[in-house]
Parts: C-alpha cells; structure tokens; sequence
C-alpha cells in the first residue's frame, strides 16, 4: 500500500485502483490529521475540520501545533525531537499509538476536550515518513459506559405516572433506530431533555449533541449557523465557518423551536434531508454529512401548515416518529413526585435545611395548573427553598403568582409524610378563598401581605425574624439560614441599621 | 500612539493564548515601533495574561486559540482581540502596522511547505 501523491492524495495496491484518501478518511467518525516528517499538515478529513473549524486549504503546510492546539502540544508532545526544538535530524518514530486525553481551543473559541492519539505512517521498507493524528471528541470528559447512560437517561425524567410510561418506552425503542423524531409538547415540559435522552441511549452517543435554537436567530444569521460559510461569501466572513450540521457530524442535531424556522430555510432543511449533503454559503461543492436530526417545537405543525407557514412536505420527513410529552397538568401524581425531587436537588445546591412543603403550601402547589410545566415548577421550587424560614416551606415562601391560584383547602400530608397538623383542622377547612396567611400570621390572625420584589419580600423576612428573636442577630441570621456578616450586609442595604 | 500585546511562543504568535508564557509588548506610532519589550510569565495561565494587558493598558491584544470567556473579558475591557492569527512575530507585527491584521490570518513563515495538491498554507 502507498501514498500517491500526484493530483490528489489516493491509496494504491488495495482495491483494483487507487482509492482517494478523501474518501477513506471522510467516512471516519473521529478527526484525522496528517503530518509529514516535519509535522505539517498535508491532509484533514471533514471531521477534523468542524472540530478544529479550520479548512484543510488553510491548515495544509502549517506546523501541527498551529492547527491541532491541543494542550499536549505544549505539554508533552510524543513527537518533539529528543533533543529538543532544534534537533530536527529525523522524525521521531513512534511505534506504538500514543493517546491521551487533552483539550482543544477551536475557532468558535470553545474548549474541547478530546482523546488525541498519534501514531508513524512508514514506508514499505518500514522508514518513518509521517504521522497521523487522531482526535476524538469527548462527551463530558469520559465516554460514558452503558449502565451509566440508561441512568442519565432514566434521571432525566422523573415520573410515576401512567400517561409518561409509554413515552419512555418509545423513548429506548427510538434511540436505537437513526430515525428523525420529532417531539411535540407545550412550554417546559422537557422536550430538550428526552432530545438529550435519545441521543445518548443511541450508538451516537460517542459522536456530539448539537442544539440549534430555530426561533434564537434572524434568518440570514441562522444559514450560516446551521451550513456555515466559506471565507469571502459575504460581508465579514472573514473565515470559514463549518455550520451545525458539520458540527454535528457523527451525531445528533436538535432543531429546537423548528416551528419558527422560516420558510425559506425549511427549502434547504428538506434539500438536507433528501440529500444528506449540505452548501455551505458561497460553497461550490456540497459537503456530505451523516447526521440524526431530532426536531422539537410547541406549536402545532399541522395548523401551520394548513395555514401556510410551514411546508407540508418537511413536516412529512421530520414526522417520522413523533412523541408527544404530555403536559404537567396531566401527569398524574408527577407533580408531587416533582416538588420532593427538585427541593432535595435544590436544598443540597444551596445547602439550605429544608426538607420539604407545609401541608398548606402543598395543597396549592397540587392546585396549581402549572402552565409553565416542569420548568416553572423547578422555579418555584427554588424560590421556595431561598424564602424558606424554617425545615419546610410554608405559604409564605412561595411566589405571588402561585399564592394568586389558591382553591379551598382539602386534606394533604406533608411532604415530609407526618401526620397532619393545625391545617387540615375543620376550622381552617372552612376557611375562604383569598389572600395567602402564613403561619405567623394564621396565629397572630394578621393578614400576610403579597410582594412584588424581592427586595420587599428580604425585607419582610428580615424584619419578622428579628421580630421572633427579640432583635437578637445572631439568632435571627441563624434562622434566616444566613452568616452574622450576610445579615449585617442585608440590614445595611435595606436601612435597618 | 497604540500599544499591542502579541502572546509568544518562541518566535511565533502562541497557539493557545491560555498556555502562554511570554508576551510581546510593543508601542506603535506613525508606523514605527516606538518601544518594545518581552515579559515572561511565571507560569501559564490566561487571566495573567488578562491582567497583563489590562494594567499595562493596550489597546490590540494578538494570540492564536483562545475561549470565549477571556474574549468577552477583554473585549468589555475595551481591548481589540485579534485571535486566531498563525505566524511569525516580526509578519504579525509588520501587518499590524500596515493595517493588514485580522482574526485568523495565517501570516507566511519560513520553511512552510507545500501541499500535496499545490496549496502553500499561506494567505494574507
């Protein structure tokens, strides 16, 4: 086998005739350099062109620490002469692949970590005359094993309830297939999160997780986002750029809002998705690509296509498999499971003692319609556990918002599972709906009034805990969950020194 | 009069600005180089190189791959990034006076070879 290097880099003595290099090293999932014996670049799959975000046009004849940029390069770099910078006698031979883990700085100034391995290409006398470097693009660091993956997958959503279960079937079931999804749902449901959840449960998860906001950018911008652009194609392209879908090559592409595409840009999403190839702006030659699309949006595609704002034939290539996350509202017994899970997350995050809901302040979380879902849920969760005076949070801690919805009481446990206090007596039972009493001022039969600001809300919090206290600070801050220092400094910004 | 910062690695613009150990720092007017002088850093690390060029007031710094994070810093610094840039110091410098430098030029250097399909490697 050799290297011809007459046009165009080919290999020769494999198939009945030469087998462009282009080819071979394209069809890799991981980024290819390589090198001569002076360790420049003489070639660059597509691969290692998103991952570097540098053209092979440009990266030809640079020295490999210009183009890879990795932080061995400065550290330990397996092919450096023993003799140091200046001893460029003849290429080090490096017999067995050397690999470790590293990092790169590509061109969208983004820190990446990858595995980095590199290894001699020899003669056919056996001679040293190059190199090739590999890079493997790193999932958080570590590639993660199987067990762990199907606990990522299964933590991302938390449920009980009946109506989830069939979406989380189909959830494994399509992650096994490469077919386009595309996930329907309202606002906050978590449709990000089973896009995530798909990819890595699928072979793809090795390869990258690319999330384009359709609805983020105006239209011009979003082209080049998403098919990047040749240096020179317009105004302050100064350099190329590889798009999303390069970007994601190998992996998954989640087109989230993909309703608020334009139409346009739905033209060429359809092109991409017949052809599997993408233009680049101002590019002649198409580039293939090899990538899952999962699409997501709240709006109702159907509707809009009979309104005429989003192309029949595109919602039939990205209907393949369609899963629909139902909203909270009707995730029965979810809402309760949701209000345990995110104030044990958010009491650890902020090392807050709370451990859970009044009885009085989970009836109306049960209550509330939740229009937001699981997003606005975790929300109140944590403004919750920030206003929280004691070891459960009380109505008082939650947002006005929330305290607005009120229904007459009926019987709940507290989140903790003890029995029933004072609030579920028959004579709070009987109590009306209107403005939210806390339980201060259920005992002191003092209304609690509603804030607006935060500001207010600290200052309220502040003045009854030295209120309870007898003005004593140190008692009060330690109710309040904060140092001695935290609350002089409140106290001073409030005007209450 | 203005003043740049070009992060060195040996004689060449550094390829990670996070990674770097020495900066050139020199003053420019009317197309001259005024003054110029070396600095090295006891050790890599970015946000000495930041602080560097904060308190030491320039107005254009020049690196190779840098994050975002420090970018955005020094840009809200009112600091000009030029980043991405391959090639010697004395191009750089040279085209930073011509006007000629920006984000990603790979300036040419001595002893670059060619590629197999003919292409240098080398643009403005």
């Amino acid at each position: 086998m050799t290297t011809l290097t007459t046009e165009a880099p080919a290999l020769s003595g494999v198939l009945g005739a030469p087998v462009a290099a282009e080819s071979l090293l394209d069809g890799l999932p991981w980024g290819v350099a390589l090198l001569d014996a002076d360790r420049r670049v003489v070639c660059l799959n597509s691969r290692g062109e998103a991952l570097l975000g540098i053209d092979v046009a440009t990266a030809c004849g640079l020295p490999c620490h210009q183009v890879i940029r990795s932080e061995r390069c400065f550290r330990a770099c397996p092919l450096a002469p023993p003799g140091g910078a200046d001893a460029e006698d003849a290429p080090v031979d490096v017999r067995c692949p050397v690999s470790q883990e590293t990092d790169i700085i590509d061109r969208q100034r983004r820190k990446v970590a990858v595995r980095a391995c590199v290894v001699s290409l020899r003669d056919l006398n056996g001679k040293a005359i190059g190199y090739m470097e590999v890079l493997e693009e790193l999932q958080h660091g570590a590639i993660p094993d199987q067990e762990a993956t199907e606990l990522a997958v299964l933590e991302g959503f938390v449920s009980h309830s009946p109506v989830m279960q069939p979406l989380l079937s189909a959830m494994r079931i399509i992650a096994e297939t490469d077919s386009n999804v595309l996930i329907t749902g309202e606002t906050g449901t978590g449709k990000d999160l089973l896009a995530e959840g798909i990819h890595k449960a699928s072979a793809r998860s090795g390869g990258p997780f690319v999330k384009v906001n359709c609805g983020a950018l105006p239209e011009h911008l979003l082209e080049s986002e998403l098919f990047g652009h040749m240096r020179g194609a317009f105004t302050g392209a100064v350099s190329d750029k590889p798009g999303r879908f390069r970007l994601a090559s190998g992996g998954t592409l989640f087109l989230t809002e993909v309703g608020d595409l334009p139409l346009p840009l739905q033209v060429k999403l359809l092109t991409v998705l017949d052809d599997q190839c993408i233009y680049p702006l101002g590019a002649t030659r198409p580039v293939s690509v090899d990538v899952r699309i999962v699409a997501a949006t709240h709006r109702d595609l159907e509707a809009m296509v009979r309104a005429g704002l989003f192309r029949e034939d595109l919602l039939f290539r990205l209907n393949v498999v369609r899963l629909h996350v139902p909203p909270l509202r009707e995730r029965e017994g979810d809402t309760r499971l949701l209000l345990d899970h995110f104030m044990r997350r958010m009491a650890a995050a902020t090392k807050r003692n709370v451990k859970g809901f009044t009885p009085d302040a989970l009836r109306l979380l049960c209550e509330y319609p939740w229009p937001g879902n699981v997003r606005e849920l975790r929300n109140v969760v944590e403004y919750a556990v920030h206003f929280a005076t004691g070891e459960l949070a009380d109505v008082s801690s939650l947002p006005a918002s929330i305290v607005a919805h009120r229904q007459p009481p009926a019987s709940f446990p507290d989140s903790l599972g003890r029995p029933t206090d004072g609030a579920l007596q028959p004579g709070h039972q009987e109590q009306a709906p209107g403005p939210e009493k806390s339980g201060a001022a259920e005992r002191t039969g003092k209304e609690e009034p509603l804030f607006l600001s935060w500001q207010d809300k600290e200052r309220h919090m502040i003045l009854k805990a030295l209120e309870q206290t007898g003005g004593r600070r140190q008692l009060a801050a330690d109710r309040l969950g904060w140092s001695r220092s935290t609350l002089w400094r409140k106290l001073n910004i409030h005007g209450l020194v | 009069m203005r003043k740049i910062l070009i992060a060195l690695h040996g004689d060449e613009v550094s390829p990670r600005f996070d990674l770097t150990r020495e900066a050139w720092i020199g003053s420019i007017h009317e197309g001259q180089i005024v003054r110029r002088r070396n600095v090295v850093l006891p050790q890599a690390s970015a946000e000495s190189l930041c602080h560097l060029a904060v308190t030491e007031d320039v107005d254009t710094l020049v690196c190779g791959g840098m994050e975002d994070e420090f970018y955005q810093y020094l840009h809200w610094k009112r600091i000009d990034v030029i980043d991405n840039v391959i090639g010697p110091l004395e191009a750089v410098v040279q085209a930073y006076t011509d006007g000629t430098l920006t984000a990603g030029a790979v300036l040419p250097a001595q002893g670059g070879g060619p590629c197999p399909d003919g292409n240098t490697g080398t643009s403005a």
